[in-house]
Protein backbone atom coordinates (compact mmCIF):
# COMPACT_ATOMS: atom_id res chain seq x y z
CA UNK A 1 0.00 0.00 0.00
CA UNK A 2 2.74 2.37 0.99
CA UNK A 3 4.80 1.43 -2.03
CA UNK A 4 1.82 2.03 -4.29
CA UNK A 5 1.27 5.48 -2.81
CA UNK A 6 4.94 6.28 -3.28
CA UNK A 7 4.91 5.15 -6.90
CA UNK A 8 1.76 7.18 -7.52
CA UNK A 9 3.28 10.26 -5.98
CA UNK A 10 6.42 9.77 -8.05
CA UNK A 11 4.44 9.39 -11.27
CA UNK A 12 2.43 12.49 -10.45
CA UNK A 13 5.44 14.64 -9.77
CA UNK A 14 7.09 13.33 -12.91
CA UNK A 15 4.11 14.11 -15.13
CA UNK A 16 3.53 17.44 -13.46
CA UNK A 17 7.15 18.37 -13.69
CA UNK A 18 7.43 18.00 -17.46
CA UNK A 19 5.99 20.84 -19.50
CA UNK A 20 4.81 19.63 -22.90
CA UNK A 21 6.91 21.06 -25.71
CA UNK A 22 5.28 19.30 -28.64
CA UNK A 23 1.54 19.85 -28.38
CA UNK A 24 -0.79 18.68 -31.14
CA UNK A 25 -4.16 20.47 -31.04
CA UNK A 26 -7.10 19.11 -33.00
CA UNK A 27 -9.40 21.86 -31.71
CA UNK A 28 -9.11 25.36 -33.23
CA UNK A 29 -10.53 27.02 -30.10
CA UNK A 30 -7.85 25.40 -27.93
CA UNK A 31 -5.13 26.29 -30.44
CA UNK A 32 -6.21 29.92 -30.11
CA UNK A 33 -6.07 29.64 -26.32
CA UNK A 34 -2.55 28.19 -26.40
CA UNK A 35 -1.32 31.02 -28.61
CA UNK A 36 -3.06 33.61 -26.45
CA UNK A 37 -1.29 32.41 -23.30
CA UNK A 38 2.08 32.38 -25.01
CA UNK A 39 2.28 28.62 -25.51
CA UNK A 40 2.35 29.02 -29.30
CA UNK A 41 5.99 27.89 -29.62
CA UNK A 42 5.05 24.65 -27.81
CA UNK A 43 2.60 23.66 -30.57
CA UNK A 44 3.84 21.02 -33.01
CA UNK A 45 0.77 20.64 -35.22
CA UNK A 46 -2.82 21.81 -35.57
CA UNK A 47 -6.10 20.61 -37.13
CA UNK A 48 -7.04 21.07 -40.77
CA UNK A 49 -9.56 23.78 -39.80
CA UNK A 50 -7.21 26.08 -37.89
CA UNK A 51 -6.86 29.57 -39.40
CA UNK A 52 -6.15 31.77 -36.37
CA UNK A 53 -3.74 33.20 -35.37
CA UNK A 54 -1.74 33.63 -38.57
CA UNK A 55 1.17 31.63 -37.07
CA UNK A 56 -0.80 28.40 -37.52
CA UNK A 57 -0.26 28.62 -41.28
CA UNK A 58 3.32 27.46 -40.80
CA UNK A 59 2.36 24.43 -38.70
CA UNK A 60 1.70 20.94 -40.03
CA UNK A 61 -1.93 19.76 -40.27
CA UNK A 62 -3.04 16.46 -38.80
CA UNK A 63 -6.72 16.15 -39.76
CA UNK A 64 -9.65 16.94 -37.49
CA UNK A 65 -12.69 15.46 -35.76
CA UNK A 66 -13.63 12.82 -38.34
CA UNK A 67 -10.30 12.23 -40.02
CA UNK A 68 -7.42 12.56 -37.57
CA UNK A 69 -4.19 11.40 -39.21
CA UNK A 70 -2.93 9.07 -36.45
CA UNK A 71 0.27 8.17 -38.27
CA UNK A 72 1.22 11.79 -38.73
CA UNK A 73 0.35 12.61 -35.13
CA UNK A 74 2.56 9.76 -33.86
CA UNK A 75 5.40 10.71 -36.23
CA UNK A 76 5.54 14.15 -34.63
CA UNK A 77 6.35 12.61 -31.21
CA UNK A 78 3.84 14.80 -29.35
CA UNK A 79 3.90 15.04 -25.58
CA UNK A 80 0.29 16.29 -25.38
CA UNK A 81 -2.58 15.85 -27.84
CA UNK A 82 -5.77 17.89 -27.53
CA UNK A 83 -8.67 15.71 -28.73
CA UNK A 84 -12.45 15.80 -28.85
CA UNK A 85 -14.22 13.69 -26.24
CA UNK A 86 -15.97 11.76 -29.03
CA UNK A 87 -12.72 10.68 -30.71
CA UNK A 88 -12.67 7.40 -28.81
CA UNK A 89 -10.61 5.46 -31.36
CA UNK A 90 -7.92 8.10 -31.46
CA UNK A 91 -7.89 8.35 -27.67
CA UNK A 92 -7.38 4.59 -27.38
CA UNK A 93 -4.56 4.65 -29.91
CA UNK A 94 -2.83 7.51 -28.13
CA UNK A 95 -3.26 5.77 -24.79
CA UNK A 96 -1.62 2.67 -26.25
CA UNK A 97 1.24 4.85 -27.45
CA UNK A 98 1.45 6.34 -23.93
CA UNK A 99 0.89 9.84 -25.22
CA UNK A 100 -0.97 12.10 -22.78
CA UNK A 101 -4.18 13.73 -24.02
CA UNK A 102 -6.34 16.65 -23.04
CA UNK A 103 -9.98 15.75 -23.70
CA UNK A 104 -12.14 18.61 -24.89
CA UNK A 105 -15.90 18.87 -25.37
CA UNK A 106 -18.15 21.67 -26.58
CA UNK A 107 -20.21 23.08 -23.72
CA UNK A 108 -21.31 26.40 -22.23
CA UNK A 109 -19.57 29.79 -22.16
CA UNK A 110 -18.29 29.28 -18.61
CA UNK A 111 -16.67 26.03 -19.75
CA UNK A 112 -14.57 28.06 -22.18
CA UNK A 113 -12.81 29.59 -19.16
CA UNK A 114 -12.48 26.22 -17.45
CA UNK A 115 -10.86 24.84 -20.60
CA UNK A 116 -8.59 27.89 -20.75
CA UNK A 117 -7.36 27.37 -17.18
CA UNK A 118 -7.02 23.60 -17.55
CA UNK A 119 -5.05 23.74 -20.79
CA UNK A 120 -2.98 26.55 -19.29
CA UNK A 121 -2.10 24.32 -16.34
CA UNK A 122 -1.23 21.43 -18.65
CA UNK A 123 0.95 23.67 -20.83
CA UNK A 124 2.75 25.08 -17.79
CA UNK A 125 1.27 28.53 -18.18
CA UNK A 126 -1.19 28.58 -15.33
CA UNK A 127 -0.74 32.28 -14.51
CA UNK A 128 -1.08 33.52 -18.08
CA UNK A 129 -4.17 31.34 -18.61
CA UNK A 130 -5.81 32.59 -15.44
CA UNK A 131 -5.07 36.18 -16.45
CA UNK A 132 -6.49 35.62 -19.94
CA UNK A 133 -9.64 34.01 -18.52
CA UNK A 134 -10.13 36.92 -16.14
CA UNK A 135 -9.67 39.51 -18.90
CA UNK A 136 -12.11 37.82 -21.27
CA UNK A 137 -14.63 37.22 -18.48
CA UNK A 138 -14.51 40.84 -17.36
CA UNK A 139 -14.91 42.07 -20.96
CA UNK A 140 -18.02 39.93 -21.29
CA UNK A 141 -19.30 41.16 -17.92
CA UNK A 142 -18.81 44.75 -19.07
CA UNK A 143 -20.84 44.04 -22.21
CA UNK A 144 -23.50 42.36 -20.11
CA UNK A 145 -23.82 45.49 -17.95
CA UNK A 146 -23.82 47.73 -21.00
CA UNK A 147 -26.90 46.06 -22.50
CA UNK A 148 -28.54 45.27 -19.16
CA UNK A 149 -31.06 48.10 -19.37
CA UNK A 150 -32.03 47.35 -22.97
CA UNK A 151 -35.18 45.33 -23.73
CA UNK A 152 -34.23 41.72 -24.55
CA UNK A 153 -35.55 40.80 -28.02
CA UNK A 154 -36.80 37.27 -28.58
CA UNK A 155 -34.06 35.95 -30.84
CA UNK A 156 -33.83 33.03 -33.23
CA UNK A 157 -30.19 31.97 -33.45
CA UNK A 158 -29.50 30.13 -36.70
CA UNK A 159 -26.12 28.51 -37.13
CA UNK A 160 -26.80 26.44 -40.20
CA UNK A 161 -29.21 26.06 -43.10
CA UNK A 162 -29.20 25.28 -46.80
CA UNK A 163 -27.86 28.05 -49.02
CA UNK A 164 -30.50 30.43 -50.38
CA UNK A 165 -33.37 28.43 -48.90
CA UNK A 166 -35.19 28.07 -45.60
CA UNK A 167 -34.50 24.36 -45.42
CA UNK A 168 -32.48 22.24 -43.03
CA UNK A 169 -32.43 25.04 -40.46
CA UNK A 170 -30.40 24.34 -37.34
CA UNK A 171 -30.96 26.77 -34.50
CA UNK A 172 -29.33 27.05 -31.10
CA UNK A 173 -31.24 25.48 -28.24
CA UNK A 174 -31.02 26.59 -24.62
CA UNK A 175 -27.59 25.11 -23.86
CA UNK A 176 -24.14 25.71 -25.30
CA UNK A 177 -21.77 28.62 -25.65
CA UNK A 178 -23.64 30.23 -28.56
CA UNK A 179 -26.83 30.41 -26.50
CA UNK A 180 -24.80 31.82 -23.59
CA UNK A 181 -23.05 34.39 -25.82
CA UNK A 182 -26.37 35.69 -27.15
CA UNK A 183 -27.75 35.83 -23.61
CA UNK A 184 -24.71 37.87 -22.53
CA UNK A 185 -25.26 40.17 -25.51
CA UNK A 186 -28.81 40.88 -24.33
CA UNK A 187 -30.85 38.48 -26.47
CA UNK A 188 -33.59 36.08 -25.37
CA UNK A 189 -33.24 32.80 -27.29
CA UNK A 190 -36.66 31.64 -28.59
CA UNK A 191 -35.52 28.05 -28.04
CA UNK A 192 -34.07 28.59 -24.56
CA UNK A 193 -36.57 26.02 -23.24
CA UNK A 194 -35.16 23.26 -25.44
CA UNK A 195 -32.35 21.71 -23.43
CA UNK A 196 -30.04 20.72 -26.26
CA UNK A 197 -27.37 22.53 -28.27
CA UNK A 198 -29.02 22.21 -31.70
CA UNK A 199 -32.69 22.38 -32.64
CA UNK A 200 -33.89 21.35 -36.09
CA UNK A 201 -36.26 24.23 -36.71
CA UNK A 202 -39.10 23.73 -39.18
CA UNK A 203 -40.90 26.65 -40.81
CA UNK A 204 -43.91 26.00 -38.55
CA UNK A 205 -41.80 26.03 -35.40
CA UNK A 206 -40.20 29.35 -36.37
CA UNK A 207 -43.52 30.94 -37.34
CA UNK A 208 -45.02 29.81 -34.03
CA UNK A 209 -42.13 31.19 -31.90
CA UNK A 210 -42.42 34.64 -33.54
CA UNK A 211 -38.81 35.86 -33.06
CA UNK A 212 -38.25 39.62 -32.93
CA UNK A 213 -34.70 39.18 -34.14
CA UNK A 214 -33.18 36.56 -36.42
CA UNK A 215 -29.47 36.20 -35.86
CA UNK A 216 -27.49 34.06 -38.28
CA UNK A 217 -24.01 33.20 -37.12
CA UNK A 218 -21.48 31.52 -39.37
CA UNK A 219 -17.74 31.16 -39.61
CA UNK A 220 -17.12 31.65 -43.32
CA UNK A 221 -16.88 35.21 -44.64
CA UNK A 222 -19.55 36.39 -47.06
CA UNK A 223 -19.46 39.24 -49.58
CA UNK A 224 -22.02 42.05 -49.42
CA UNK A 225 -24.14 40.89 -52.37
CA UNK A 226 -24.37 37.32 -51.10
CA UNK A 227 -25.28 38.61 -47.64
CA UNK A 228 -28.19 40.66 -49.02
CA UNK A 229 -29.42 37.61 -50.95
CA UNK A 230 -29.17 35.30 -47.94
CA UNK A 231 -30.99 37.74 -45.67
CA UNK A 232 -33.68 38.22 -48.34
CA UNK A 233 -34.55 34.52 -48.12
CA UNK A 234 -36.29 35.22 -44.81
CA UNK A 235 -38.84 37.53 -46.49
CA UNK A 236 -41.00 34.46 -47.21
CA UNK A 237 -41.91 34.40 -43.51
CA UNK A 238 -43.23 37.94 -43.65
CA UNK A 239 -45.43 37.60 -40.58
CA UNK A 240 -42.38 37.28 -38.30
CA UNK A 241 -41.77 40.42 -36.26
CA UNK A 242 -38.06 40.13 -37.09
CA UNK A 243 -38.76 40.26 -40.82
CA UNK A 244 -41.35 43.02 -40.52
CA UNK A 245 -38.99 45.28 -38.60
CA UNK A 246 -35.96 44.30 -40.74
CA UNK A 247 -34.10 42.82 -37.79
CA UNK A 248 -32.53 39.88 -39.59
CA UNK A 249 -28.77 39.96 -39.01
CA UNK A 250 -26.15 37.74 -40.57
CA UNK A 251 -22.78 37.83 -38.85
CA UNK A 252 -20.19 35.92 -40.84
CA UNK A 253 -17.32 36.03 -38.39
CA UNK A 254 -15.36 33.23 -36.75
CA UNK A 255 -15.33 35.07 -33.45
CA UNK A 256 -19.05 34.41 -32.92
CA UNK A 257 -18.78 30.64 -33.41
CA UNK A 258 -15.34 29.66 -32.04
CA UNK A 259 -15.36 29.16 -28.26
CA UNK A 260 -11.84 30.48 -27.82
CA UNK A 261 -10.21 33.57 -26.31
CA UNK A 262 -11.98 35.82 -28.83
CA UNK A 263 -15.47 35.05 -27.45
CA UNK A 264 -15.69 38.49 -25.87
CA UNK A 265 -15.23 40.07 -29.31
CA UNK A 266 -17.92 37.70 -30.57
CA UNK A 267 -20.29 38.76 -27.81
CA UNK A 268 -19.59 42.40 -28.70
CA UNK A 269 -20.39 41.78 -32.40
CA UNK A 270 -23.70 40.20 -31.38
CA UNK A 271 -24.48 42.90 -28.82
CA UNK A 272 -23.84 45.62 -31.41
CA UNK A 273 -26.28 43.94 -33.79
CA UNK A 274 -28.95 43.43 -31.13
CA UNK A 275 -28.55 46.79 -29.35
CA UNK A 276 -26.96 49.43 -31.61
CA UNK A 277 -28.35 52.15 -29.27
CA UNK A 278 -26.18 50.93 -26.41
CA UNK A 279 -23.01 51.56 -28.42
CA UNK A 280 -23.64 55.13 -29.51
CA UNK B 1 -64.11 -8.53 -68.77
CA UNK B 2 -63.35 -4.93 -69.72
CA UNK B 3 -66.45 -3.61 -68.03
CA UNK B 4 -65.63 -5.43 -64.83
CA UNK B 5 -62.10 -4.01 -65.03
CA UNK B 6 -63.56 -0.58 -65.67
CA UNK B 7 -65.77 -0.89 -62.62
CA UNK B 8 -62.93 -2.17 -60.45
CA UNK B 9 -60.72 0.66 -61.67
CA UNK B 10 -63.45 3.15 -60.76
CA UNK B 11 -63.99 1.77 -57.27
CA UNK B 12 -60.25 1.41 -56.65
CA UNK B 13 -59.35 4.93 -57.72
CA UNK B 14 -62.39 6.32 -55.91
CA UNK B 15 -61.42 4.50 -52.72
CA UNK B 16 -57.73 5.38 -52.74
CA UNK B 17 -58.48 8.84 -54.16
CA UNK B 18 -60.75 9.58 -51.20
CA UNK B 19 -58.02 8.40 -48.85
CA UNK B 20 -55.46 10.70 -50.51
CA UNK B 21 -57.92 13.61 -50.52
CA UNK B 22 -58.67 13.15 -46.82
CA UNK B 23 -54.94 13.08 -46.07
CA UNK B 24 -54.31 16.25 -48.08
CA UNK B 25 -57.19 18.13 -46.45
CA UNK B 26 -56.64 16.87 -42.90
CA UNK B 27 -52.85 17.11 -42.70
CA UNK B 28 -52.56 20.93 -42.79
CA UNK B 29 -55.08 21.08 -39.92
CA UNK B 30 -52.70 19.42 -37.48
CA UNK B 31 -49.25 20.45 -36.38
CA UNK B 32 -47.02 21.23 -33.46
CA UNK B 33 -48.75 24.54 -32.82
CA UNK B 34 -52.37 25.47 -32.45
CA UNK B 35 -53.66 27.83 -35.13
CA UNK B 36 -57.05 29.43 -35.62
CA UNK B 37 -58.47 28.35 -38.99
CA UNK B 38 -60.91 31.26 -39.01
CA UNK B 39 -57.98 33.61 -38.74
CA UNK B 40 -55.91 31.66 -41.24
CA UNK B 41 -58.59 32.06 -43.91
CA UNK B 42 -59.70 35.53 -42.88
CA UNK B 43 -59.29 38.08 -45.64
CA UNK B 44 -59.53 41.04 -43.34
CA UNK B 45 -56.00 40.51 -42.04
CA UNK B 46 -53.23 41.05 -44.62
CA UNK B 47 -51.20 37.88 -45.25
CA UNK B 48 -47.99 39.49 -44.08
CA UNK B 49 -49.49 40.20 -40.65
CA UNK B 50 -51.26 36.90 -40.23
CA UNK B 51 -49.14 34.25 -38.50
CA UNK B 52 -51.95 31.69 -38.57
CA UNK B 53 -52.28 32.04 -42.33
CA UNK B 54 -48.50 31.84 -42.73
CA UNK B 55 -48.27 28.68 -40.65
CA UNK B 56 -51.06 27.17 -42.74
CA UNK B 57 -49.92 28.31 -46.19
CA UNK B 58 -46.13 28.47 -45.81
CA UNK B 59 -45.33 25.76 -43.27
CA UNK B 60 -48.06 23.13 -43.54
CA UNK B 61 -49.62 23.22 -47.01
CA UNK B 62 -46.36 23.06 -49.03
CA UNK B 63 -45.18 20.29 -46.73
CA UNK B 64 -48.38 18.33 -47.29
CA UNK B 65 -48.21 18.82 -51.05
CA UNK B 66 -44.54 17.83 -51.06
CA UNK B 67 -45.52 14.67 -49.15
CA UNK B 68 -48.26 13.94 -51.70
CA UNK B 69 -45.98 14.43 -54.69
CA UNK B 70 -43.00 12.55 -53.25
CA UNK B 71 -45.14 9.72 -51.85
CA UNK B 72 -47.11 9.12 -55.02
CA UNK B 73 -44.11 9.33 -57.34
CA UNK B 74 -41.90 7.01 -55.29
CA UNK B 75 -44.74 4.49 -54.87
CA UNK B 76 -45.58 4.51 -58.59
CA UNK B 77 -41.90 4.30 -59.53
CA UNK B 78 -41.56 1.36 -57.15
CA UNK B 79 -44.37 -0.47 -58.96
CA UNK B 80 -42.77 0.20 -62.35
CA UNK B 81 -39.28 -0.92 -61.28
CA UNK B 82 -40.63 -4.09 -59.65
CA UNK B 83 -42.40 -4.99 -62.90
CA UNK B 84 -39.53 -3.96 -65.16
CA UNK B 85 -36.91 -5.87 -63.17
CA UNK B 86 -39.35 -8.70 -62.36
CA UNK B 87 -38.09 -8.49 -58.82
CA UNK B 88 -40.26 -7.85 -55.76
CA UNK B 89 -37.26 -6.35 -53.92
CA UNK B 90 -36.75 -3.59 -56.46
CA UNK B 91 -37.22 -0.03 -55.22
CA UNK B 92 -36.98 3.32 -56.99
CA UNK B 93 -33.43 3.48 -55.64
CA UNK B 94 -32.23 0.05 -56.80
CA UNK B 95 -30.80 1.35 -60.06
CA UNK B 96 -28.63 4.04 -58.55
CA UNK B 97 -30.96 7.02 -59.01
CA UNK B 98 -30.86 7.99 -55.35
CA UNK B 99 -27.12 7.43 -55.02
CA UNK B 100 -26.57 9.69 -58.04
CA UNK B 101 -28.92 12.26 -56.51
CA UNK B 102 -27.14 12.05 -53.16
CA UNK B 103 -23.76 12.52 -54.84
CA UNK B 104 -25.07 15.60 -56.67
CA UNK B 105 -26.51 17.13 -53.50
CA UNK B 106 -23.34 16.34 -51.61
CA UNK B 107 -21.12 18.02 -54.20
CA UNK B 108 -23.34 21.11 -54.04
CA UNK B 109 -23.18 21.20 -50.24
CA UNK B 110 -19.49 20.41 -49.87
CA UNK B 111 -18.24 22.82 -52.50
CA UNK B 112 -20.70 25.49 -51.41
CA UNK B 113 -22.43 25.97 -54.75
CA UNK B 114 -24.81 28.81 -54.23
CA UNK B 115 -27.44 29.40 -56.88
CA UNK B 116 -31.17 29.02 -57.20
CA UNK B 117 -33.09 27.84 -60.27
CA UNK B 118 -36.82 28.58 -60.35
CA UNK B 119 -37.18 28.53 -56.60
CA UNK B 120 -35.01 25.44 -56.20
CA UNK B 121 -31.78 25.77 -54.24
CA UNK B 122 -28.44 24.41 -55.40
CA UNK B 123 -28.61 21.07 -53.57
CA UNK B 124 -31.93 19.88 -55.10
CA UNK B 125 -30.90 21.02 -58.58
CA UNK B 126 -27.59 19.21 -58.25
CA UNK B 127 -29.39 16.12 -56.95
CA UNK B 128 -31.61 16.12 -60.03
CA UNK B 129 -28.56 16.38 -62.31
CA UNK B 130 -26.85 13.62 -60.31
CA UNK B 131 -29.80 11.29 -60.73
CA UNK B 132 -29.93 12.00 -64.48
CA UNK B 133 -26.22 11.17 -64.74
CA UNK B 134 -26.69 7.93 -62.81
CA UNK B 135 -29.63 6.90 -64.98
CA UNK B 136 -27.64 7.68 -68.13
CA UNK B 137 -24.68 5.57 -67.03
CA UNK B 138 -26.84 2.62 -65.95
CA UNK B 139 -28.77 2.74 -69.22
CA UNK B 140 -25.60 2.88 -71.29
CA UNK B 141 -24.15 -0.09 -69.40
CA UNK B 142 -27.33 -2.13 -69.74
CA UNK B 143 -27.53 -1.45 -73.47
CA UNK B 144 -23.90 -1.97 -74.26
CA UNK B 145 -24.18 -5.66 -75.10
CA UNK B 146 -27.40 -6.03 -77.02
CA UNK B 147 -30.43 -4.30 -78.38
CA UNK B 148 -33.06 -3.81 -75.70
CA UNK B 149 -32.48 -4.08 -71.99
CA UNK B 150 -31.48 -7.19 -70.16
CA UNK B 151 -33.10 -6.95 -66.75
CA UNK B 152 -30.23 -8.85 -65.18
CA UNK B 153 -27.62 -6.54 -66.66
CA UNK B 154 -29.77 -3.56 -65.67
CA UNK B 155 -29.96 -4.83 -62.12
CA UNK B 156 -26.23 -5.54 -61.94
CA UNK B 157 -25.37 -2.18 -63.47
CA UNK B 158 -27.70 -0.46 -61.00
CA UNK B 159 -26.31 -2.22 -57.96
CA UNK B 160 -22.74 -1.59 -59.14
CA UNK B 161 -23.44 2.09 -59.69
CA UNK B 162 -25.03 2.28 -56.25
CA UNK B 163 -21.85 0.91 -54.72
CA UNK B 164 -19.63 3.13 -56.86
CA UNK B 165 -21.59 6.30 -56.07
CA UNK B 166 -21.65 5.44 -52.37
CA UNK B 167 -17.86 5.24 -52.47
CA UNK B 168 -17.70 8.60 -54.26
CA UNK B 169 -20.07 10.07 -51.66
CA UNK B 170 -17.74 9.04 -48.85
CA UNK B 171 -14.81 10.41 -50.83
CA UNK B 172 -16.52 13.80 -51.24
CA UNK B 173 -17.55 13.70 -47.59
CA UNK B 174 -13.84 13.71 -46.79
CA UNK B 175 -13.62 17.31 -48.01
CA UNK B 176 -16.63 18.52 -46.03
CA UNK B 177 -16.34 20.39 -42.75
CA UNK B 178 -18.53 19.84 -39.67
CA UNK B 179 -21.51 21.95 -40.59
CA UNK B 180 -21.46 20.62 -44.16
CA UNK B 181 -21.39 17.08 -42.81
CA UNK B 182 -24.42 18.01 -40.72
CA UNK B 183 -26.19 19.39 -43.78
CA UNK B 184 -25.33 16.30 -45.83
CA UNK B 185 -26.71 14.02 -43.13
CA UNK B 186 -29.85 16.13 -42.96
CA UNK B 187 -30.29 15.85 -46.73
CA UNK B 188 -29.79 12.08 -46.67
CA UNK B 189 -32.49 11.69 -44.00
CA UNK B 190 -35.05 13.23 -46.34
CA UNK B 191 -36.99 16.36 -45.47
CA UNK B 192 -40.42 17.49 -46.58
CA UNK B 193 -40.24 20.89 -44.88
CA UNK B 194 -39.87 22.79 -48.17
CA UNK B 195 -41.35 26.05 -46.78
CA UNK B 196 -42.25 27.29 -50.27
CA UNK B 197 -44.01 25.98 -53.37
CA UNK B 198 -40.93 26.55 -55.58
CA UNK B 199 -39.40 23.07 -55.37
CA UNK B 200 -42.78 21.41 -55.98
CA UNK B 201 -43.60 23.62 -58.96
CA UNK B 202 -40.16 23.03 -60.48
CA UNK B 203 -40.60 19.27 -60.20
CA UNK B 204 -44.14 19.37 -61.60
CA UNK B 205 -43.32 19.30 -65.37
CA UNK B 206 -41.10 16.24 -64.86
CA UNK B 207 -43.83 14.59 -62.83
CA UNK B 208 -46.44 15.38 -65.50
CA UNK B 209 -44.31 13.62 -68.15
CA UNK B 210 -43.83 10.58 -65.91
CA UNK B 211 -47.54 10.36 -65.10
CA UNK B 212 -48.45 10.52 -68.79
CA UNK B 213 -46.05 7.66 -69.53
CA UNK B 214 -47.28 5.68 -66.50
CA UNK B 215 -50.84 5.92 -67.83
CA UNK B 216 -49.73 4.26 -71.08
CA UNK B 217 -47.47 1.81 -69.27
CA UNK B 218 -49.99 -0.10 -67.13
CA UNK B 219 -50.87 -2.77 -69.72
CA UNK B 220 -47.31 -3.21 -71.05
CA UNK B 221 -46.16 -3.72 -67.46
CA UNK B 222 -48.61 -6.63 -67.08
CA UNK B 223 -47.00 -8.23 -70.14
CA UNK B 224 -43.44 -7.36 -69.10
CA UNK B 225 -43.88 -9.03 -65.75
CA UNK B 226 -44.47 -12.30 -67.65
CA UNK B 227 -40.95 -12.06 -69.06
CA UNK B 228 -39.75 -10.38 -72.25
CA UNK B 229 -40.24 -13.40 -74.51
CA UNK B 230 -43.85 -14.02 -73.54
CA UNK B 231 -44.46 -10.29 -73.77
CA UNK B 232 -43.02 -10.17 -77.29
CA UNK B 233 -45.17 -13.10 -78.45
CA UNK B 234 -48.20 -11.16 -77.25
CA UNK B 235 -47.31 -8.32 -79.60
CA UNK B 236 -45.52 -5.96 -77.21
CA UNK B 237 -42.59 -3.90 -78.49
CA UNK B 238 -40.49 -5.00 -75.52
CA UNK B 239 -37.44 -2.70 -75.88
CA UNK B 240 -39.71 0.30 -76.28
CA UNK B 241 -41.81 -0.59 -73.24
CA UNK B 242 -38.67 -1.23 -71.18
CA UNK B 243 -37.17 2.09 -72.19
CA UNK B 244 -40.41 3.91 -71.37
CA UNK B 245 -40.66 2.18 -68.00
CA UNK B 246 -37.02 2.79 -67.12
CA UNK B 247 -36.93 6.47 -68.04
CA UNK B 248 -40.36 7.47 -66.71
CA UNK B 249 -39.80 5.77 -63.36
CA UNK B 250 -36.29 7.24 -63.11
CA UNK B 251 -37.62 10.71 -63.95
CA UNK B 252 -40.34 10.40 -61.30
CA UNK B 253 -37.78 9.24 -58.75
CA UNK B 254 -35.32 12.02 -59.59
CA UNK B 255 -38.08 14.62 -59.30
CA UNK B 256 -39.32 13.21 -55.99
CA UNK B 257 -35.81 13.07 -54.52
CA UNK B 258 -35.13 16.67 -55.58
CA UNK B 259 -38.18 17.73 -53.56
CA UNK B 260 -37.89 15.58 -50.43
CA UNK B 261 -34.55 13.82 -50.44
CA UNK B 262 -34.16 10.04 -50.56
CA UNK B 263 -37.18 8.74 -48.63
CA UNK B 264 -36.64 5.10 -49.49
CA UNK B 265 -39.22 2.97 -47.77
CA UNK B 266 -42.29 4.31 -49.61
CA UNK B 267 -41.21 2.75 -52.91
CA UNK B 268 -41.16 -0.78 -51.57
CA UNK B 269 -43.79 -0.76 -48.82
CA UNK B 270 -46.64 0.88 -50.69
CA UNK B 271 -46.66 -1.23 -53.90
CA UNK B 272 -46.70 -4.47 -51.90
CA UNK B 273 -49.44 -3.25 -49.54
CA UNK B 274 -51.52 -2.17 -52.52
CA UNK B 275 -50.99 -5.51 -54.33
CA UNK B 276 -52.32 -7.27 -51.23
CA UNK B 277 -55.46 -5.15 -51.48
CA UNK B 278 -56.18 -4.99 -55.23
CA UNK B 279 -54.30 -7.93 -56.76
CA UNK B 280 -51.47 -7.95 -59.31
CA UNK B 281 -53.07 -6.13 -62.30
CA UNK B 282 -50.91 -3.05 -63.00
CA UNK B 283 -53.89 -1.18 -64.40
CA UNK B 284 -55.14 -1.10 -60.80
CA UNK B 285 -51.89 -1.31 -58.87
CA UNK B 286 -50.28 1.69 -60.57
CA UNK B 287 -52.97 4.35 -59.92
CA UNK B 288 -53.81 2.86 -56.52
CA UNK B 289 -50.15 2.93 -55.44
CA UNK B 290 -49.73 6.52 -56.57
CA UNK B 291 -52.75 7.60 -54.52
CA UNK B 292 -52.00 5.40 -51.53
CA UNK B 293 -48.34 6.49 -51.58
CA UNK B 294 -49.45 10.11 -51.28
CA UNK B 295 -51.77 9.37 -48.36
CA UNK B 296 -49.20 7.11 -46.69
CA UNK B 297 -46.29 9.56 -46.76
CA UNK B 298 -48.51 12.45 -45.62
CA UNK B 299 -49.68 10.33 -42.69
CA UNK B 300 -46.09 9.40 -41.80
CA UNK B 301 -45.08 13.04 -41.95
CA UNK B 302 -47.98 14.11 -39.71
CA UNK B 303 -46.79 11.62 -37.10
CA UNK B 304 -43.20 12.81 -37.49
CA UNK B 305 -43.95 16.49 -37.13
CA UNK B 306 -46.37 16.19 -34.24
CA UNK B 307 -44.54 13.59 -32.14
CA UNK B 308 -41.08 15.08 -32.67
CA UNK B 309 -42.42 18.61 -32.45
CA UNK B 310 -40.65 20.14 -29.45
CA UNK B 311 -37.29 18.76 -30.51
CA UNK B 312 -37.53 19.71 -34.14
Amino acid sequence: MRVLALVLALVMTLTRGTTPKRIVSLIPAVTEMLFAIGAGPQIAAVSSFDTFPADVKKLPRVGALIDPDVEKILSLHPDLVVVFSTQTNLREQLARAKIPTYVYSHAGLSDVFTTMREIGARAGRERAADELARTVESRIDALRTRVATQPKPRTLIVFDREKLALRGIYASGGVGFIHDMVAAAGGDNVFSGVKQQAVQATAELILARRPEVILELRADPLDAAARVKEIGVWNTLSSLPAVRSSRVYLIADQRTVVPGPRVAEGVELIARALHPEAFK
Amino acid sequence: MTTSLGRRLMTTTAGFGTLAAIAIVASPLVGSTHISLARAFSRSVPFGENPDAQIFFIARLPRTLAGAVVGSMLAAAGVVFQALLRNPLATPFTLGVSAGAALGAMLAITFGWSFAVLGMAAAPVASLLGSIAAVGIVYALARARRHGLSTNVLLLAGVTMNAFFSALILFVQYFADFSQTYRILHWLMGDLDVSSYGPILTALPLIAISVAVFAWLARPLNLLSLGSESAATRGLDVPRAQRAAFFSASLATGAAVSVGGPIGFIGIVVPHLVRLMVGPDHRLVLPASALFGAAFLIACDVVARTILAPKR
